[in-house]
């Protein structure tokens, strides 16, 4: 599940923010402090998130470091949906 | 004792011939801002002094002397007139914070072309407007930003080079593409620096327009004379100073402030091209033992948001003066910097069009907190009556912001569109565009926009141009786009949309059409929210009431409806 997870991330992230010569991403590219997803478009990501798992990132949930890399990204889907669960 | 000391006798007793014999310019001589920015410091004998620090999101480092962004300057200049780049051409910038695009810039002065930079987030459709109503010839970018070009450059005749600085090899170039790269190439060590006058055009900004497409702001070399003035007095930049402009070069104070006055002044700068973290911006300040630090208040209230405990990791004592810009600093701001870093964010403000700093609070003078401050020496600002066109005789009157538009790096015109330009104008005041009062001791103070333009963390936005984006959506019947009160932003943008028959709005559709305006435009354009309705408020002649959906937005009073559409 989890490593399912990253990867659907993952795969989003690749197809909605990177160009197509960009280098690959990693579970740990930094991705906010990397300049790849800025904080506007962090939005989205985050909206994508809700729709895909139906779940509430709180927006005081949504910070910077929150988003940092897919596996940070990851984790806090997962909090969120044991919370729901 | 701050670099402008008394600001009531600098008003007394100014002269824009302050700057000019600081500057060794006398009227009718040459004066390249390139020239200006590394030749000029190498020959007072300040070339081995640093000039940049720079550091990339990888943890990559450089370091640059004066005379390094000389002789990088001169090998970029001598690359393109190689190309055939001719003085007056438009040479685009088109990067993220690397020191291509610092050295780029004052390379493509050197040759007397002008400098067209813009916003590496910006999707193909805001590049296809700005590259095509500049006719640039030249784009200076990175193979990340490339294919965004490649995309748009059947609509763009005018475009002859696209310059490639990091093209290693792993894939072949394309139609009208050329490698270059600054550390391969052999530096330049002399370079005939083209002999632009005053009034030679320099940079072209793009700036938002209420109605229209978005309009080249067009300044020329003599505006160095003001952002040099500017940046001693209302920044308080010193010699032995390490500044720290967050700005990106892609919007004006990146250029005025991140590129031409630090460097025209011999100061030691650094950048950081990163995306925002507190942690990373405190480090930053801590290892470069940053001493002048000019940011945006979307910044502070990110900052203030990480709270106060990170705060006390980080040496930060080095800070010695601090300012913003971009968009009203609210109180709240400038007690919490009073409160953690020992002293206030001092609010400057300022436009694409006015070049440099018009209204400013000053290092020794009462800081209001939440006050624009006031107009800079030399700069004779008013609030005017928006009936009359006259100046409100009383104080505490919400009125236009308005300029007597005779400072050196005033915009000299919109590019292929004077008509813009002089609808800029009333009654011989030029209209920034802009609301506030004056109080009884002459502050400014910042009442909201006159017009639709969103502001959006600094960056204007036009609703029109996101408009006109969100009809090319299939799903889209009509669209009208409003700015959104928004705690971290200012504002932010938020689409009420009407969708075409046969199709539904869902949470999907909502990120679709996000998505589409990201890509398209950028992601500030992006609207954080979206309405879906079943129709749009209209006047009986057809035309969108945008009013009534920011008035809705704000909390505000409808005002008269009685042009409604089925009222």
């Amino acid at each position: 599940m989890a490593d399912e997870l990253k990867d659907m991330v993952l795969n989003y992230v690749t197809k909605e923010y990177l160009e197509d010569d960009s280098e690959p991403l990693t579970y740990d590219t930094p991705l906010i402090s990397g300049g790849i997803v800025d904080s506007f478009s962090m939005v989205s990501l985050k909206r994508f998130l809700e729709n895909k798992y139906a779940i509430s990132i709180p927006d005081e949930e949504a910070t910077p470091e929150a988003f940092d890399s897919v596996n940070k990204i990851v984790a806090l889907v997962q909090r969120f949906a044991a919370k729901k669960a | 004792m701050s670099n402008i000391g008394s600001y009531d006798e600098r008003v007394k007793n100014f002269s824009w011939s302050i700057a000019e014999k600081e500057l060794g310019y006398k009227p009718g001589d040459v004066i390249n801002i390139g020239w200006y920015c590394t030749d000029r410091i190498c020959q007072q004998g300040k070339g081995e002094r640093v000039a940049l620090y720079w550091e990339g999101f990888t943890g990559i480092e450089k370091t640059y002397t004066y005379n390094d962004i000389r002789l990088a300057s001169n090998t970029i200049a001598a690359f393109l007139s190689g190309l055939g780049i001719q003085p007056g051409e438009r040479v685009c910038l088109f990067m993220d914070r690397i020191p291509e695009l610092y050295l780029g810039f004052l390379g493509i002065l050197k040759t007397g072309a002008i400098a067209q930079p813009l916003f590496s987030a910006f999707g193909d459709e805001s590049l296809l407007v700005r590259l095509s109503n500049a006719e640039a010839t030249a784009v200076i970018t990175q193979k990340k930003h490339a294919p965004k070009v490649r995309k748009i450059l059947d609509k763009m005749p005018h475009l002859k080079h696209i310059i490639i600085v990091d093209h290693d090899g792993t894939a072949p170039l394309k139609d009208r593409e050329v490698a270059f790269s600054l550390e391969k190439a052999a530096p330049v060590e002399h370079f005939d620096v083209y002999p632009t006058k005053a009034e030679s055009p320099s940079v072209i900004h793009y700036t938002s327009g209420t109605t229209g497409m978005p309009k080249g702001v067009q300044h020329v070399h003599y505006s160095l004379i003001s952002q040099y003035l500017t940046a001693q007095w209302a920044l308080d930049l010193r010699d032995d100073d390490i500044y720290w402009c967050t700005a990106d070069p892609g919007w004006v104070t990146g250029t005025s402030y991140g590129i031409i006055a630090p460097f025209a002044l011999g100061v030691t700068q650094c950048v950081l091209d990163a995306g925002f973290s507190a942690e990373a911006w405190y480090k930053w300040i801590e290892k470069r033992k940053v001493t002048m630090w000019y940011s945006a208040p979307t910044a502070i209230r990110s900052l203030m948001k990480a709270g106060d405990e990170i705060v006390k990791k980080f040496d930060l004592s080095s800070l010695r003066h601090l300012a913003s810009v971009g968009e009203p600093l609210n109180s709240e701001a400038v007690v919490w910097s009073r409160k953690v870093f020992g002293k206030p964010f001092y609010d400057t403000y300022w436009q694409t069009e006015t070049g440099s700093i018009v209204i400013s609070n000053y290092p020794g003078m009462e800081v209001r907190a939440g006050s624009m401050g006031k107009p800079f020496p030399g700069i004779t600002g008013t609030v005017l009556d928006p009936i009359k066109n006259e100046p409100y005789t009383t104080h505490g009157k919400i009125g236009l912001v308005a300029l007597k538009f005779d400072w050196p790096s005033r915009m000299r015109t919109y590019w292929n569109n004077k008509e813009a330009f002089q609808k800029k104008f009333r009654n011989g005041w030029y209209i920034t565009g802009d609301r506030s009062k004056l109080d009884a001791d002459g502050y400014f103070w910042f009442a909201g926009r006159d017009d639709d333009i969103i502001n959006t963390a600094g960056h204007l936005v036009s609703p029109f141009e996101v408009e006109s984006a969100l009809l090319e959506h299939p799903a889209v019947a009509e669209s009208a786009v409003v700015s959104k009160p928004d705690p971290l932003n200012l504002e932010v943008v938020k689409a009420f949309v009407a969708l075409k028959p046969g199709f539904t709005a869902s949470k999907d559709l909502d990120l679709e059409i996000m998505n589409f305006i990201r890509k398209k435009l950028s992601p500030l354009a992006m609207p954080q929210e979206i309405e879906f309705v079943p129709s749009l408020p209209k006047t009986r002649s057809g035309k969108i009431m945008r009013r009534l959906l920011h008035a809705k937005e704000w909390g505000e009073e409808i005002g008269d409806t009685s042009t409604l559409e089925n009222d």
